[in-house]
């Protein structure tokens, strides 16, 4: 038994997984399949200022080794979540990462003012989401500090600012939260894909372009953790494409203090406890007491 | 640990004890697995994973085997994911997810109800048809005669049973509408069931709705999960507040037919 505790955004996670936003709901369903607790943690469905209900159409399809979504941030609102779904989250001992979304800045901060009401633990600020209309705080380094900034003011919670890969300079980017007062970043989101059915003609979602995700995505995904990880000084959550302890340490080893598993568990619904398992017999056939020592371990030629 | 409340999903490798090639592109798999069976009811599906896709198969469970320990399933090829869940034989074992899913309501066994399948939507329908026997109406649509599939067993159960093709090549020719409108002037039914291509299943909606008789429908959408978490697999549901996007996955598949928004 490796010691797998990690201590960021000023909690202990019990271990580096950590459930990524939008594919684990609130939790309430891969429930019944295994205990929260046995998670580092689990970060929220991307919950909006009101109620929305999501794109129109087909909303998901596979590509090769991935998939492509447009959800178009279906929730059921702040106000619901706060009342029906934080409660209930709070009781499951693990870490608890609240996903904000927003189009803009006055949204954010409203929402923001409402959690700072509330036990709400842990804010992750996506200003990546690839499916809103207009273009995401998150593809400009100005944009970025400037709303990191914005919430900084507003909150005392714990805050990692979750960015977007369709950027050229991510590590800049991540830079940006850092000067706009994140105390962590979490990479990445979705890269914007897209896919045409070529008997209609019509692309496949009715949004035309949606989110790439899955293992397909993993490479670009830690190259882009690297990048970010060396580029600041607070701590870097590592996603995307994540579907094996292999892909987790890998992740580790680049820079990532903690991992995000994301749509991998669709096809393998113990995945995060499968990677979790693995990833503490991994460190106890190799020696690794602690797994803080993994760390951004790997060494760069 | 021991005390812990049973989980209501399982996910499992289980052994394919049967396979049958019901017609060119449609095969049947029987799965021995205890634990889907002894919970499944008509209508649930099971979420099915193959080697090298990222998504799971959703396939509705088409009969339930209680004492053999046992479900089956029926599937068209369609895609790379059917293709290669074809290649599945006897002695393999299969990734499900299972059971998922609402099931249709299941009134007295005394009740008279009628029972649609469109296609590869006629499956499910076979463990209808065991529920309820003779009370049971069959009516069965497909393209041609090619694509018929099931009839013998719908028989054993009922002596009720009716087939339309598009082009007449077997039964009546014409949509599964017409012997449904016949049955609903004629007599009254406690229930209708559909399962099946959209468009069949609105036009069988509107027809109950005139003879103003309950009709459950089970809809289809692409999904990611498979259990209500990840939102994608969206079905419009007309509530009192307007129109909401419910989630095939956890709120049906199976559906009040009046609820359904069906334009768009
Ligand atoms: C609740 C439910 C029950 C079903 N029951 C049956 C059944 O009993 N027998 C049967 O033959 N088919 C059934 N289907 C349809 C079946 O899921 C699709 O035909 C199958 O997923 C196609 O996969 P593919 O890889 O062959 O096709 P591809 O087109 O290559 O699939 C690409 C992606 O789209 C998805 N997809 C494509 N068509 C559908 C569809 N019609 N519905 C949902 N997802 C789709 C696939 O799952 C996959 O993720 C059911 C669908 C649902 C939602
Ligand atoms: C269906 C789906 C919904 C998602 N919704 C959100 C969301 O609401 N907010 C968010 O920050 N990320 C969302 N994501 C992105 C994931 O959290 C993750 O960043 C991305 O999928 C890459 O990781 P993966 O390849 O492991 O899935 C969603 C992903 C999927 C597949
Ligand atoms: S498939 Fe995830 S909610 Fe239905």
């Amino acid at each position: 038994m490796a010691d797998l505790n990690v201590n960021i955004l000023g909690h202990d996670f019990k271990n580096p997984v950590i459930m990524s936003s939008g594919v684990f709901g609130y939790g309430r369903e891969y429930e019944e399949f295994f205990p929260l607790e046995a998670l580092g943690g689990m970060a929220t469905k991307g919950t909006t200022l009101h109620k929305r209900n999501g794109s129109e159409g087909k909303r998901i399809t596979e590509t090769p080794s991935g998939l492509l979504f447009s959800v178009g941030l279906q929730n059921p609102g702040i106000d619901y979540y706060i009342e029906n779904e934080l409660p209930n989250l709070l009781t499951k001992n693990t870490n608890i990462l609240t996903n904000v979304a927003a189009s803009d800045k006055e949204e954010y901060l409203q929402i923001i003012d409402k959690l700072e009401q509330t036990d709400a633990p842990i804010i992750e600020l996506n200003i990546s989401c690839p499916n809103l209309s207009g273009e995401p705080y998150g593809v400009s380094c100005s944009s970025t500090e400037m709303i990191t900034r914005a919430v900084r003011e507003r909150t005392k919670k714990p805050l990692t600012v979750k960015l977007s890969p369709n950027v050229g300079n991510i590590g800049e980017i991540a830079k940006a939260a850092e000067a706009g007062g994140a105390d962590a970043v979490s990479l990445i989101n979705a890269i914007s894909g897209m896919k045409i059915d070529i008997n209609t003609r019509r692309p496949f979602l009715r949004n035309n372009h949606g989110g790439f995700s899955g293992a397909a995505i993993f490479p670009i995904a830690l190259r882009m953790v690297w990048e970010a990880a060396n580029a600041v000084d607070i701590p870097v959550l590592g996603i995307g494409g994540i579907s094996s302890s292999e892909d987790a340490l890998q992740m580790i080893m680049a820079g990532a203090s903690c991992v995000e598993v994301g749509c991998a568990i669709f096809k393998d619904p113990y995945a995060p406890i499968k990677i979790i398992n693995e990833i503490d017999q991994w460190c106890d056939d190799h020696g690794v007491k602690d797994i803080n020592e993994l760390i951004g371990a790997v060494e760069p030629w | 640990m021991k005390e812990r409340i049973e989980m209501k999903y399982t996910q499992g490798f289980y052994p394919i004890i049967g396979k049958e090639n019901l017609s060119r592109d449609i095969f049947s798999l029987t799965i021995c697995c205890h634990e889907i069976s002894s919970l499944a009811v008509p209508g649930q599906f099971v979420h099915i994973a193959l080697p090298g896709h990222s998504l799971r198969r959703p396939i509705s469970i088409s009969s339930i085997d209680r004492e053999a320990h046992t479900i089956r399933i029926i599937f068209a090829v369609k895609g790379t994911g059917t293709k290669d869940l074809s290649c599945l034989n006897v002695g393999n074992t299969i990734d499900i997810v299972g059971p998922l899913g609402n099931g249709f309501t299941l009134l007295g066994k005394d009740k008279k109800v009628i029972l649609i399948g469109g296609g590869i939507g006629t499956p499910p329908m076979a463990a209808m048809a065991s529920y309820y026997g003779e009370n049971a109406h069959v009516i069965s649509g497909f393209r041609d005669k090619t694509m018929v599939i099931l009839q013998d067993e719908f028989k054993r159960y009922t002596p009720n049973t009716y087939v339309c093709t598009e082009d007449g090549s077997e039964g009546i020719k014409g949509f599964v509408t017409m012997p449904l409108e016949e049955l609903l002037k004629k007599e009254h039914f406690d229930m209708v069931y559909a399962c099946g291509p959209i468009p069949m299943l609105k036009a069988v909606a509107q027809v109950t709705e005139r003879y103003d008789t309950p009709c459950e429908v089970s809809m289809e959408q692409h999904m990611g999960c498979g259990i209500g978490a990840c939102l994608v697999c969206t079905c419009k549901i007309k509530t009192e507040h307007g129109i909401d996007f419910r989630h095939v996955c956890k709120n049906g598949p199976v559906f009040d037919a009046r609820e359904v928004e069906w334009n768009g």
